[in-house]
């Protein structure tokens, strides 16, 4: 059996690969569809890049969850970093402060099925997403 | 054969002793309710298997079917039932077979009264009684197994992607589209535009009775996929009430190229891949 | 820190083709868009064809730099075309709202020359 959690780093571009890498795999387990996989994956590539672009860097946890007959994975995203002082804002189509086209926060809500932001000024951000298999 | 456990339990003894009786008189009587539908020699293998379990549950002095000498007669009545729901037979038929076992021992009472009388018997009867009602649940549960594959399998039976000439593919949806079908021709009709290379697509509503918001953005995103893998693609046979629910809706169907008919979308199609339309047009 | 992975870039006729085959990192998005706004200076090209059939998820990132790129090169007077996107990250960019400009798509490689070669025809040089 492998291991149904897995914690990874985000302090450089690889890790942000490597993400993207863990969770298609943990998804593939979860029996997500090939489009779910695909959203799901997509999210957690914007999620990571913002917690290495605004946050600072940061970890990633990778889960495997079940629930009776459907499965599926939760990956949530933490750092350190400066915080959003307006997560109204931050939640708009094209409201960008970085690089990428400020459809990080908002386009990642739309890809999954749960989505959770925990933001605190100077203090940091935890987004938590969730995608069930159909 | 009588072997004295040293306790006095009158039921055990009574459904040790009487084995082959019982177990031919619950055939019998289970048989008739079946008509036919399952040899006798199949239900008495069926049936001793079930009696066994049951005697040896009983034997352990227990009376709680949710107890772990029952285990394994639990097994397999969820076994035998949801072997039964998937052939077809009611959920009343299955449970009948285990109420069943209560008439022959009823009868065997009457012809030769137990010592301990009436209690046991009430036991044994609410005994019977939760183990039918357990064939209820498993048989019920397995239903909806079915129910759930069936409704997967109609999901891709419905959804067609047909081939209407080269380069041009079209599926034509009928019914009552929900989220969840329209997602999966979604799926499929992009699927079909990269195994083919057809650069056209065509999805014919003529025979949908009905869409919601949820359906008229699943049929707008499929356009717009498809215009992203490079493909065109035309919603076509949008009736006259479909299409004031889609304004009503405040729906923007912006750029999507719309046409009355399939025929019309088809024509669409061919002309934006170049093909020349001389001898039809002339006669028109 | 691993090296930065530079996709190879192909010459055909006037057309230039890059063919991702691996996980790219934000660096290498980055430094294919240096390495093709050079190639096309160096080799006057009128068209890129940005093969992606390989590729199983675009992100923002990834899908500016489409943007990018065709903008890029239309200042060379050159077409970008994106070819062979799965249908998985289709539906995946229409749900992030992701739009690619004025980027031209096509199914598959062919159908992408056969493009540039409508658009060169239309602007002749």
């Amino acid at each position: 059996m492998t291991a149904a959690r897995e914690d990874i780093p985000i302090a450089a571009d690889e890790d942000v690969v490597r993400v993207r890498q863990i969770v298609r795999s943990f998804a593939q387990r979860a029996k997500l569809s090939l489009v779910d996989q695909t959203k799901l994956v997509t999210a957690t590539s914007e999620l990571a890049r913002n917690t290495l672009t605004y946050g600072g860097g940061g970890a990633a946890v990778v889960e495997l969850l079940g629930e009776g007959r459907r499965q599926g994975v939760r990956a949530s995203f933490q750092d350190s970093g400066p915080g959003i002082p307006d997560t109204a804002l931050a939640l708009t189509d094209g409201w960008t402060s970085g690089r990428g086209m400020g459809l990080g926060l908002s386009g990642a809500r739309r890809l999954v099925d749960e989505f959770d932001l925990d933001t605190e000024v100077g203090r940091g951000t935890t987004v938590t997403v969730v995608k069930w298999s159909r | 054969m009588t072997i004295d456990t040293g306790r006095s339990d009158n039921l055990a003894d009574l459904l040790r002793t009487n084995t082959a009786a019982l177990t031919a008189r619950w055939v019998e009587v289970a048989a008739a309710t079946l008509r036919g539908r399952l040899t006798t020699a199949e239900l008495e293998r069926e049936l001793a298997e079930l009696y066994n379990a049951l005697l040896a549950g009983v034997d352990s002095g227990s009376r709680d079917v949710a107890a772990e000498p029952y285990a394994e007669l639990r097994a397999l009545l969820t076994d035998m039932s949801r072997r039964r729901a998937r052939t077809g037979f009611s959920p009343s038929e299955t449970a009948v077979t285990v109420y069943a076992l209560k008439q022959a021992v009823f009868e065997l009472i009457d012809n030769d009264a137990v010592e301990g009388g009436l209690r046991e018997v009430v036991a044994f009867s609410r005994l019977l009684d939760a183990f039918g009602l357990q064939t209820f649940e498993s048989y019920a549960k397995a239903r909806e197994e079915v129910i759930d594959e069936q409704a997967e399998q109609l999901l891709e039976l419905t959804t067609p992607v047909v081939k209407l000439w080269d380069g041009v593919l079209a599926v034509p949806l009928v019914g009552t589209l929900d989220s969840a079908r329209t997602q999966v021709v979604m799926e499929k009709l992009l699927e079909a535009l990269v195994t083919t290379g057809a650069a056209h697509a065509i999805i014919d509503i003529t025979g949908v009775l009905a869409v919601d918001t949820q359906v008229a953005q699943h049929l707008l995103k499929t356009v717009m996929a498809a215009r992203l893998m490079g493909a065109e693609c035309t919603i076509s046979g949008i009736r006259p009430h479909i299409a004031q629910t889609i304004v009503a809706l405040g729906i923007e169907f912006g750029d999507i190229t719309t046409k009355s008919s399939l025929a019309d979308a088809l024509r669409h199609a061919l002309r934006r891949s170049g093909v020349e339309f001389t001898a039809a047009e002339r006669r028109r | 820190m691993s090296a930065v992975e530079r996709i190879p870039i192909l010459k055909i006729g006037d057309v230039l083709l890059a063919s991702i085959q691996v996980d790219l990192q934000d660096r290498d998005v980055l430094a294919l868009q240096e390495d093709l706004a050079e190639k096309i200076t160096a080799t006057g090209a009128h068209g890129v064809v940005l093969d992606i059939s390989a590729v199983d998820i675009v992100d923002s990132f990834i899908g500016r730099m489409f943007a990018t790129i065709a903008a890029t090169s239309r200042l060379f007077d050159a077409h970008t075309v994106v070819v062979g996107m799965r249908p998985a990250v289709a539906i995946t960019l229409v749900e992030l709202g992701l739009t690619l400009g004025e980027v031209r798509t096509a199914l598959d490689l062919e159908k992408g020359l056969a493009i540039l070669a409508e658009l060169g025809e239309r602007a002749p040089r």
